[in-house]
């Protein structure tokens, strides 16, 4: 079988070249793949990548998969489920990721207020996502570059942004490390690796996508880990960076956080495939759906992926 | 006899009755909720348009009226629903894009560009692109630097689209509805400041002319060009100049793209003097084309250069005084006429 593909295939090359030559000028030679040994070789591995050739017609069927399930350590009590990794943080790092998002949520209840009170013109909740910042935040190493949309100021409230820190940029005032230029919740912080939010939606994964790149060639040991929702996924941006990513072996983890809104658009009128995790096979990029409200997974799954993307 | 009944903020639009004040987006919102009911080809796409009623409230419920295929939720994809615009219009339909803020439109430049603009021209005229691309812009209440665009400098060069800049309730009506029904692209400007202004509106049939300009205040002294919120600033700098017994004529260009040169050259001949405010940055602005065009034209009616007043080159930072201290103020228009009417230069920014 696989001499007589072989000799399909050279029989399509040799009456393509024979029709590509038709106009050319004399004294032109063209040399096809087929007539040197190792494009043949090259030709071969290429055809076998693309799956069997077969002669019944079959769509494939989007839906056809279950949809990816989703990993969860905790149980609703707070225990470790049984077959669940645990992750065994330790006392302190547990103490310091609880008082973490307990500060987070308290922070937010003030600013929020605030706000509305028109004492700052704009404010982000973070409420709900706590989890899912700390949890990253705390399996990445200090100097892996965070790429955020405007929902993460947990993983910089780890990272040690002062709640003064905070203020300052809120309030624009001498203090603001962006020097009073930004909208609030725009935090930026080149000590801490936080690079400074941008409003437009996923303009910071293709970004982060170049800044893999660039650790990579400098043969860093850190990575790039890119935040975003599940609106901003549906972006243009998101799609050449993941692409991108993909093709140059990138150490970016991109992380989305979905929490089924954007504004007031639901999911179902946002995507109809399931969900952001299934774009990750297409790329060519593994993925992972993850329960965003229980830490322990998201710290599994994020040192997880910290590993694949750093070591391969 | 009875107390007053407690006021409330009304909460939809108010309803329909001509010669009435209404808010601008009301305008806006009567404007497009006509043109849908009397031309079924009318549709509008864009983000949270549809049962959030837009983020400036422009469609406010108008779903429930015409239905979710008409008052389409698009996912957040700038250029892909720009496309997906000229794609409808290709086909008949006049859809009218809603970009959430004009800043946003960046992402769908291309689209613009390649396709809104020169489809006409490319395809030999066998295609139409009946399109509005409408949404806020402008400099805001901080809003910081990527919302604060002013897009109309970077769109200018497009060839093939109108672009038309609205400032009243009653224009922006009127101007709304002529470019729903005009065959061309046309990008529509609002401000993100102006949307709460009230004002008179005109009826179902009141439609202005997309390529007229607004004469605002006949004047001898001066010609002051100026379009969307800068408009407001002028009038505020008019009532300074006034007292101080100037006679500036202000007119607001509306049509940014083609100039109305018959009103404009009309007004310099008289005045032999121009002053354009604006609030698009210096470089490559709508000031720098139109002052090109008065230099070329006009050389012999003006008395001294064109002088304009526009934002500065930089980002528009967020904090309030940064912010103000990049964009023109009224205080500056008065001093500029001052100077211009007393024969001194106006000192202006390095370029």
């Amino acid at each position: 079988r696989e001499k007589e593909r072989e000799r399909e295939m050279l029989g399509v090359w040799r009456v393509a070249t024979r029709e590509i030559f038709r106009g050319a000028p004399r004294g032109f030679r063209y040399q096809s793949q087929s007539a040197i040994p190792e494009g043949r070789e090259k030709a071969m591995e290429q055809d076998r990548k693309m799956g069997s050739i077969v002669p019944h017609m079959e769509f494939f069927d989007a839906y056809a998969n279950a949809p990816i399930s989703r990993y969860r350590v905790m149980d609703q009590n707070g225990e470790i489920s049984p077959g669940a990794e645990d992750p065994k943080v330790g006392k302190e790092m547990a103490v310091k990721m609880y008082k973490d998002m307990v500060r987070l949520h308290i922070m937010d209840g003030y600013l929020y207020d605030v706000q509305r009170q028109g004492r700052i013109s704009f404010y982000m909740t973070n409420y709900g996502e706590e989890a899912s910042h700390v949890g990253s935040a705390a399996a990445l190493d200090s100097h892996d570059t965070v790429y955020g949309q405007y929902r993460e100021s947990g993983v910089l409230m780890w990272r040690g942004f002062t709640i003064q820190q905070f203020m300052d940029q809120c309030y624009s005032n001498k203090d603001d490390v962006g020097k009073g230029r930004q909208m609030p919740v725009h935090y930026g912080s080149d000590k801490l690796c936080f690079q400074t939010i941008s409003s437009p939606l996923s303009t910071q994964i293709p970004q982060a996508t170049g800044y893999a790149y660039a650790l990579k060639h400098s043969g860093s040991q850190n990575c790039v880990i890119c935040y975003f929702g599940d609106g901003a996924a549906s972006e243009g941006d998101f799609h050449a960076a993941l692409n991108a990513a993909a093709t140059l072996e990138a150490p970016v983890i991109f992380f989305c956080r979905n929490n089924q809104y954007a504004i007031s658009t639901e999911v179902q009128e946002q995507y109809r495939g399931d969900g952001i995790a299934s774009r990750g096979t297409g790329y060519g990029i593994e993925a992972i759906r993850v329960d965003g409200n229980d830490i322990w997974a998201v710290y599994n799954a994020t040192k997880a992926a910290r590993r694949t993307v750093v070591e391969e | 006899p009875a107390a007053a009944a407690p006021v409330r903020a009304r909460r939809g639009p108010a309803p329909a009755r001509a010669g009435k004040e209404i808010l601008l987006w009301e305008a806006l919102r009567e404007a497009t909720d006509e043109e849908m009911e009397r031309d079924p080809t009318v549709l509008v796409m864009g983000e949270d348009v549809g049962h959030y009623g837009g983020s400036y409230k422009v469609t406010y419920d108008l779903y429930k009226k015409f239905g979710e295929m008409r008052l389409l939720d698009t996912p957040i994809a700038e250029n892909g629903f720009l496309g997906m615009g000229v794609g409808a219009a290709m086909t008949g339909l006049r859809p009218i894009v809603e970009g959430m803020n004009m800043g946003f439109l960046l992402l769908a430049f291309n689209q613009i560009s390649n396709n809104c603009g020169m489809l006409h021209y490319t395809s030999g005229g066998q295609y139409k692109v009946p399109m509005v691309v409408r949404g806020p812009g402008g400099v805001g209440r901080q809003l910081g630097a990527e919302h604060s665009q002013r897009l109309e400098s970077y769109f200018q060069s497009i060839p093939g689209v109108q672009l038309v800049a609205c400032s009243t309730p009653r224009n922006a009506k009127a101007l709304l509805k002529a470019a729903i029904r005009s065959d061309n692209p046309v990008i529509f400007f609002e401000h993100v400041l102006l949307y709460n202004v009230k004002g008179e509106v005109g009826g179902a049939d009141e439609v202005q002319c997309l390529e007229r300009a607004e004469v605002v205040r006949p004047g001898t002294d001066i010609s002051i060009f100026t379009y969307s919120r800068m408009r407001y600033v002028v009038q505020q700098a008019v009532q300074t100049l006034v007292e101080k017994g100037y006679d500036p004529e202000v007119i607001d260009l509306v049509s940014l793209k083609p100039f109305d040169l018959e009103t404009i050259s009309q007004s310099i001949k008289k005045t032999h003097k121009v002053l354009i405010v604006e609030e698009c940055m210096r470089t490559g602005g709508i000031g720098s084309s139109l002052s090109a065009i008065i230099n070329e034209k006009y050389m012999e009616d003006l008395d001294c250069e064109v002088v304009r007043l526009s934002s500065q080159d930089v980002p528009t930072s967020y904090a309030y005084e940064l912010e103000a201290a990049t964009i023109v103020q009224a205080d500056q228009v008065v001093d500029a006429v001052d100077k211009m009417c007393t024969g001194q230069k106006v000192a202006v920014g390095a370029f």
